[in-house]
């Protein structure tokens, strides 16, 4: 797992700026956009049945936001990448989640197999974004997998995705896609090792 | 005539339409890492901040004083490309170039530390008739984005045809350049294809005064006669500047001409000094007119020598070239190039000349017309591609480049 540290001032202050604006939002969704310094934007959607009634501090994982994210084209599967920031006072754990583009959204990490190649597998517990902190999702490392794609994803277009935390909050990101040549990982499903 | 001494800052501030834009480009350059803070907490703008605006109503990089480096890259949109193909060329250009002027690393990027040095990039789009083509735009087309007409010096080899978009990415670091070109160029596919790339070069500004016109590889001043870049000659180079009608989606854009120039220096070689000087009509150190001291002396076309024969040649390039009404100005940005000799050439060499102007018919043609007619420097020099483009206007926050053409 690659999760980093938020040490510098200035990214410390951009956090808390955020957490405010998170905070304000009063939801356990949001969004965002591909923009240079992405302000997380609520989305106006209702909240899952049965987390409505949760009380705020059991929603922290409806705080996380997707920073500078982006979905590689193409067709089948394909993942996502980006920062995901944890303004929330508590760690945040991403599960999996859905997309109206795929069959099913996972979470994965690549792992170093027996013969010594590296290899794409589904992320065992999740991802999790430490208090105050962000996790990398990036070629060759952690990433969220769109599985089983309805159709092709074009340059230039946009794929949406909610990812569902531990807590038992969704949030939801739409990102642009982008054509990319890296991460043309191998998969190696779990049933295969 | 020109604006020499204007500090860029001032310029694109002020062309950005506001000090809050060059206030920002302050703040970034002062702590590229940070979130821009008060603009009256910052101290006096550099003479030429590191980063320059990308958000504004018209795009940088046409009358800021030119970078030391730059490339032009040529695209074709793919055969069967839609209004849509259009709209999501320019959404992916626009982030990656807000970006990477903000020397931030466009999101696909994994090496972002090379764009992360602030090296005044501009990264400026244009289109070519193709474009309109394909977003279904062709009663829209302004009549000047079509090939100019075809003179009798051209010599059109075919490497550097007119393409669909034209991407000019100028810096103060070929590192920046190079990066930037390879991201766009990757980035875009497969809505737009490389067809082919123009490098050039020119000196530093800290060896010249900002402003200084350019020295070609003849060693010739170039560019002493322009239009004004402070605002008072706005028309002569803006689309729909001084309340002037624009074509449909590009006031605040302008149109950029593009023309590779062959320099022979082999020939160039054989002639002396006094030949070269009057080929030019100027004096080479001084770029000063031939009856003149300063480089912005008015030429006196009726001086004669004690023989009787005209100083000024009346066949010299900036005879020639000199506007015979007010509006034949155009607002040059060229660049010379020097790549590497093929075959038995002892140089590859010349000019890629850039102008920007409201209207190439009426301020371009007439020039290029005379010039084509009768110049001496036709003599080392030949046209050996051509081509027309529409800079877009400027995006605003959130906007994408393109959004008034296509909307």
């Amino acid at each position: 797992m690659t999760c980093t540290p938020v040490p510098p001032a200035h990214r410390t202050k951009r956090l808390a700026e955020m957490a405010t604006l998170a905070l304000a939002a009063a939801t356990t969704l949001a969004s965002c956009s591909g923009s240079p310094d992405p302000t997380p934007i609520p989305v106006a959607s209702s909240p899952r049945p049965g987390s409505a009634a949760l009380p705020p501090s059991a929603q922290q994982g409806g705080q996380v936001t997707l920073q500078s994210g982006w979905a590689k084209a193409g067709s089948g599967m394909t993942a996502v990448f980006g920062t995901v920031v944890n303004p929330g006072a508590k760690d945040v754990t991403l599960l999996g989640g859905s997309s109206p583009a795929a069959a099913d959204v996972q979470i994965h990490s690549m792992v170093k197999q027996p013969d010594g190649s590296m290899k794409m597998t589904q992320k065992q517990g999740g991802l999790t974004v430490p208090a105050g902190g962000s996790a990398e999702l990036t070629p060759g490392a952690d990433h969220i997998m769109l599985v089983n794609l309805h159709s092709a994803l074009v340059n230039g277009g946009d794929v949406s995705l909610v990812l569902r935390t531990a807590d038992g909050a969704n949030v939801e990101w739409t990102v642009p896609v982008r054509s990319f040549a890296g991460a043309e990982e191998t998969y190696a499903p779990e049933d295969h090792r | 005539m020109t604006g020499v001494g204007r500090r860029t800052l001032l310029r694109t501030g002020l062309l950005a339409g506001g000090a809050g834009v060059g206030a920002l480009a302050v703040s970034r350059l002062s702590d590229a890492t940070s979130a821009p803070s008060r603009a009256d907490e910052e101290p006096p703008p550099p003479a030429h901040p590191a980063t320059m605006p990308f958000r504004g109503p018209r795009q940088a990089g046409v009358t800021d004083d030119p970078q030391p480096f730059a490339a032009f890259v040529g695209l074709d949109l793919p055969a069967g490309a839609t209004k849509d193909t259009c709209r999501r060329l320019l959404r992916v250009w626009t982030d990656d170039i807000d970006r990477l002027m903000a020397a931030k690393a466009p999101l696909t990027d994994l090496e972002p530390e090379l764009a992360e040095v602030p090296s005044r990039l501009s990264i400026t789009l244009a289109v070519g008739p193709g474009f309109y083509d394909a977003a279904g735009l062709v009663p829209h087309r302004p009549s000047w984005l079509a090939p100019l007409p075809s003179f009798t010096i051209d010599r059109f080899d075919g490497h550097w045809p007119q393409t669909d978009v034209l991407l000019q990415i100028r810096a103060d670091s070929p590192v920046a350049v190079a990066h930037a070109q390879r991201r766009l160029v990757v980035g875009a596919e497969p809505l737009a294809v490389q067809r082919w790339v123009q490098r050039g070069f020119r000196e530093p500004l800290t060896s010249s005064r900002p402003g200084m016109p350019f020295r070609n590889l003849f060693g010739q001043v170039d560019g002493t006669v322009q239009p004004r870049t402070d605002g008072a000659d706005d028309a002569l180079v803006w689309l729909g500047a001084d309340g002037a009608p624009a074509p449909h989606g590009l006031a605040g854009g302008t149109a950029l001409i593009i023309r590779r120039i062959a320099m022979n220096l082999d020939t160039w070689d054989r002639a002396d000094r006094v030949a070269r000087e009057n080929a030019v009509g100027r004096r080479l150190g001084s770029g000063a007119p031939l009856t003149g001291r300063l480089e912005t002396d008015q030429p006196d076309l009726r001086a004669e020598d004690e023989l009787g024969f005209p100083v000024i040649d009346p066949v010299s390039h900036m005879r020639r070239a000199m506007p015979a009404a007010p509006h034949e100005r155009i607002l040059r940005a060229p660049y010379s190039y020097d790549e590497a000799p093929t075959g038995r050439q002892r140089s590859n060499s010349g000019l890629v000349f850039v102008s920007y102007q409201a209207d190439p018919l009426r301020q371009f043609l007439p020039i290029q017309r005379r010039l084509a007619e009768a110049d001496l420097l036709n003599v080392w020099t030949t046209p050996i591609s051509s081509g027309v483009y529409a800079v877009l206007p400027g995006a605003l926050p959130g906007e994408d480049l393109g959004a008034a053409l296509l909307a």
